[in-house]
C-alpha cells in the first residue's frame, strides 16, 4: 500500500509538467466566468471604490469593457487593488488577468514583464508644491525633499530630470500613493510629484487643496494603458482590440445611447463590420460576433468614458489635450475592423 | 560462536532480503530522499520553464544595471551610476544601522525596566509593569506608525526648526541635524591610536590584575585605571593637538538644511519603535532571570561577608545572565528581523530598497532570495555571537 501510494505521488508529481499553468487565460476567464482586473489601491478617477464600495474610474471601466466584450455583462469583473510594487508580480504570476492600474509603457516593462495592449492616457509627471513657497517653476526646486511613489517611473524620472538639470534633492519614497499624499500633507517634503493626472487626483485629497499648485514642468512621457502577461496571443487579441473597439465606437459616432438603433438602422459597412452584422471578426477572436457592439451598449465609446470619469464634467476637470481622437488634433487612433 | 539455537542474534530466522528490517529502512530511506530531490527538481524546473515562456530574464546579471533612483539615506556611498547590487548594499547597511542602535537602546531600556519591575520602591515598580503590559500588547506595527506620526505631527517646519544648541543643533519635521565633525589629521589619527593602545592596555593590566588576586588576595583597582586610560589616553592626544577639531553647522537653505549631518525622522521613529517595543520583551526576560537564582545564593553571600554591590556583581548577575541569554537573543533576532517594517514608513532599509529593485527590474525571484539569504545570514551570526557569548557565561562544571 505504502510503496503503492507513494509510487503514486511520484508519479503525479513528474506529471505536473511545466505547461499546467499556462492554459490560455481567454479560456480560463471563460470557465471562472469572470475577469481578475488588477487597480490601484485608489485613484481618484481612475480606480476608486465609491462610497457604495463599488470600483469606478477609466481603468476600471476597462476592465468592464472587456467583460462586456466577453460576458456581454459589464459586472463580470472582479478587481484586485495592487500597489506600484506588487503589481507585475501579480500579473506575472497569474494572480490577475489585466493589469489597468495607470501603468506606463517603457520598454523593458513590455518586454520583460508583459505587454502593452494601448495607451488609456498619455499623461506626464509633473510637481505639486504648497502655494505659500512663492515658486513658479520647477527649475527652483534645488534642495528640496520630493514625496514619491517606489517602483515607479516617476522615482526614476525624478532621479534622472534632477541631475540632468543639476539640481540637488532629497526623495522620501513610500510603497503606497496614500501614504505618500499624507506624508505630504503632514510636511514631511516640499513636493510631491507623480504623473500629471495623479496630482489633479491626489490634490483632492489633501487637508486643503487649494493651497497647493501644480507646476508647470512636464518632465516626461507616460503613457498609460492596460498589460497583459507575455506569451498569450489570445488573451492579448481581446484586450487589445477591446481598446480599440473603444476608439473606433468614438471615432463613427457609436454612442451608448446610439448603439441599439445604429446596429438596427446603420448602411455604413464600417459600422456593420465594427458591430457584427458583416464578417467573423469577434469569432475570430475567441468572442461572439456582437462583442464590439456590447462593449458600447454596456459601456459607451472612450469619448464618454473619458468625460464621465476625469473629464471637464467630473471632479477632476481635466481637458482632453493630447487624448483626443487623432481626427480633432489628439493622438488616440486606432485600426479599422476589417 | 554462540550456539543456542532460540538466541535472538545470531539465529535470527532466514528471511528474504524484502522482508529485512535493513534492507527495508534503506529502501524507504532511499525512496524518500528520492521523492524530497523530485519535488525539489519539479519546482524549480517548473519555475525555470515558465520565466523562459514569458520572456523573464533568470540568473543575477541585473545586480550590476544602473539603478536610476536615489535611496533616502544612504550611508555608504551611492554615486548617480550606483548598480541594483550597491543599491540592495545601502539597504543592507541601513538594516545594519537599525538593528544594531534597536539592539543597544533595548538592551539598556530593557535591562533597567526589568530591574525596575523588581525594585522595593512601590512608584518604581508599578511603571515597569505599565510600561511592560503597555506596550508588549500594542502590535509593533502600530507603534511605528503613532512614533512617525507623532514626530512628524509635532515638529515645526525647517523655518521654525528647533534649535536646543542654539546654531549647532535643528530639530524639525526633515530629522535631527547635527553639525559634521572634522578633525586634524594629528587630532583623528591621535584619538582612533589612543583609544586602541588604551583598550589593549587595560586588557594587559586586567588579565595580570585578576591573576595577582587569585595568587595572593591582593586587590587592584583596574576599573578605574581602565577607564582612565580608555578616557583619558585620547583626550590627552585631543587635547595635545590643540583640539585641532572643526564643526560644520547646518545652515538654513530654500527648503530644508543645508549641510551638517542629517538623522532622517523614519530612522528616529524606527529605532525608537523597535526598541521601547523589543524593551518590554527583555525587562521580563531580565526579571526572570533575576528570580530564576534562588534567594539562598544572596543570603549566603552576604554571610560570607560580600558587601550588596559585590553581591549582586558577583553572585546573582553571573547566574542570573546563564538563564537571561539565550532568550535574549531570541529578542535581538526578532527585533533584527521585525526592523523590515521599516517599509511601512518610508525608511530605505533591506526590504523596501529591495522591494524598489524588485520592481524596476522585474527580477521577483532573484531578489526575494537576496532577501532571506542576507536575513538568514544576519540571523545566524547573531545567534552565533551569542552562543559563543553564552557558553563563556555558562556555569564552568568542575
Amino acid at each position: 500500500m505504502k510503496t503503492k501510494f507513494l509510487a503514486a505521488t511520484f508519479g503525479v508529481l513528474m506529471g505536473t509538467t511545466a505547461t499546467a499553468a499556462l492554459a490560455g487565460t481567454l479560456d480560463d476567464v471563460k470557465n471562472k466566468g469572470f475577469v481578475q482586473c488588477g487597480v490601484s489601491q485608489g485613484l481618484p478617477g481612475f480606480s476608486q471604490p465609491d462610497s457604495a464600495g463599488n470600483w469606478a474610474g477609466l481603468d476600471v471601466d476597462f476592465c468592464r469593457s472587456i467583460a462586456s466584450a466577453i460576458f456581454n455583462d459589464p459586472t463580470k469583473v472582479k478587481f484586485t487593488p495592487l500597489s506600484a510594487k506588487e503589481r507585475f508580480t501579480a500579473l506575472q504570476s497569474g494572480e490577475i488577468d489585466v493589469l489597468s492600474r495607470n501603468t506606463t509603457w517603457t520598454m523593458s516593462r513590455d518586454t520583460k514583464m508583459g505587454k502593452f495592449a494601448g495607451v488609456m492616457y498619455y499623461d506626464g509627471q509633473g510637481f505639486m508644491v504648497r502655494k505659500s513657497l512663492g515658486i513658479t517653476s520647477a527649475k527652483q526646486l534645488g534642495g528640496a525633499s520630493v514625496c514619491t511613489n517606489t517602483g515607479t517611473t516617476t522615482e526614476l524620472n525624478l532621479a534622472d530630470w534632477f541631475r540632468s538639470n543639476k539640481l540637488d534633492y532629497k526623495v522620501v519614497s513610500f510603497e503606497k500613493s496614500e501614504e505618500v499624499v499624507k506624508a505630504y500633507d503632514a510636511g514631511r517634503c516640499d513636493v510631491l510629484t507623480t504623473d500629471a493626472s495623479g496630482l489633479y487626483a491626489e490634490r483632492l485629497k489633501l487637508t486643503k487643496p487649494d493651497e497647493h499648485i501644480v507646476l508647470p514642468e512636464i518632465i516626461s512621457k507616460e503613457p498609460l494603458g492596460p498589460m497583459v502577461r507575455q506569451g498569450d496571443d489570445a488573451w492579448f487579441n481581446v484586450v487589445k482590440w477591446t481598446y480599440f473597439a473603444l476608439l473606433n465606437a468614438e471615432e463613427m459616432g457609436v454612442t451608448k445611447a446610439n448603439a441599439e438603433e445604429t446596429l438596427a438602422k446603420t448602411e455604413n459597412p464600417d459600422i456593420k463590420r465594427f458591430l457584427g452584422k458583416d464578417g467573423s471578426f469577434g469569432v475570430d477572436i475567441g468572442l461572439t460576433n456582437a462583442w464590439a457592439f456590447q462593449i458600447v451598449k454596456n459601456m459607451g465609446n472612450y469619448g464618454e468614458l473619458f468625460e464621465k470619469n476625469i473629464g471637464t464634467t467630473s471632479p477632476l476637470k481635466i481637458s482632453r489635450g493630447v487624448n483626443a481622437l487623432w481626427t480633432k488634433g489628439g493622438l488616440q487612433y486606432a485600426p479599422p475592423v476589417r | 560462536m554462540a550456539t543456542k539455537s532460540d538466541g535472538p542474534l545470531d539465529a535470527a530466522p532466514r528471511v528474504v532480503w524484502y522482508n529485512d528490517p535493513l534492507w527495508r529502512g534503506r529502501f524507504f530511506q532511499a525512496l524518500t530522499l528520492l521523492a524530497v530531490i523530485a519535488v525539489a527538481w519539479t519546482i524549480v524546473h517548473n519555475t525555470a520553464v515558465n520565466l523562459e515562456r514569458r520572456n523573464i530574464a533568470q540568473g543575477f546579471g541585473f545586480l550590476s544595471t544602473t539603478a536610476g533612483f536615489d535611496v533616502a539615506q544612504a550611508a555608504i556611498d551611492f554615486p548617480k551610476d550606483a548598480s541594483y547590487g550597491r543599491a540592495i548594499l545601502v539597504g543592507l547597511v541601513n538594516t545594519v544601522i537599525v538593528a544594531v542602535s534597536g539592539v543597544i537602546f533595548a538592551t539598556i531600556f530593557g535591562f533597567l525596566v526589568g530591574i525596575g519591575r523588581l525594585s522595593h520602591n512601590f512608584v518604581i515598580s508599578r511603571l515597569a509593569t505599565a510600561y511592560v503590559e503597555l506596550l508588549r500588547n500594542i502590535p509593533l506595527l502600530l507603534q511605528i506608525f503613532f512614533w512617525y506620526f507623532a514626530v512628524l505631527g509635532v515638529l515645526p517646519a525647517p523655518r521654525q526648526s528647533l534649535e536646543p544648541i542654539g546654531g549647532w543643533v535643528f530639530i524639525n519635521n526633515r530629522g535631527l541635524y547635527l553639525p559634521e565633525f572634522h578633525f586634524g589629521a594629528f587630532a583623528g589619527w591621535g584619538i582612533v591610536g589612543g583609544l586602541v593602545f588604551g583598550l589593549v592596555v587595560s586588557w594587559v593590566i586586567r588579565r595580570w590584575a585578576r591573576i595577582r588576586q587569585a595568587e595572593t588576595g591582593a586587590q587592584f583597582p583596574s576599573g578605574w585605571v581602565s577607564l582612565g586610560l580608555i578616557a583619558g589616553l585620547p583626550l590627552a592626544l585631543f587635547a595635545a593637538s590643540g583640539f585641532d577639531l572643526s564643526l560644520v553647522a547646518p545652515r538654513k537653505s530654500t527648503f530644508n538644511l543645508a549641510g551638517g549631518i542629517q538623522v532622517i525622522p523614519e530612522l528616529i521613529a524606527l529605532v525608537l519603535a523597535l526598541s521601547t517595543y523589543t524593551a518590554s520583551f527583555i525587562a521580563e526576560v531580565v526579571r526572570a532571570g533575576i528570580l530564576a537564582v534562588s534567594h539562598g545564593q544572596t543570603e549566603a553571600a552576604r554571610s560570607l561577608g560580600l558587601s550588596h554591590g559585590h553581591t549582586l556583581r558577583l553572585v546573582v548577575i553571573p547566574q542570573a545572565m546563564r538563564v537571561i541569554i539565550p532568550p535574549l537573543t531570541n529578542q535581538y533576532l526578532n527585533l533584527t528581523k521585525n526592523s523590515s517594517l521599516a517599509v511601512a514608513i518610508a525608511y530605505p532599509d533591506l526590504v523596501s530598497v529591495g522591494g524598489i529593485v524588485l520592481n524596476q527590474s522585474g527580477q521577483a525571484i532573484e531578489v526575494i532570495v537576496i532577501w532571506m539569504a542576507i536575513y538568514l545570514g544576519t540571523s545566524v551570526a547573531t545567534a552565533l555571537i551569542m552562543n559563543v557569548y553564552n557558553q563563556r557565561m555558562a556555569i564552568v562544571e568542575r
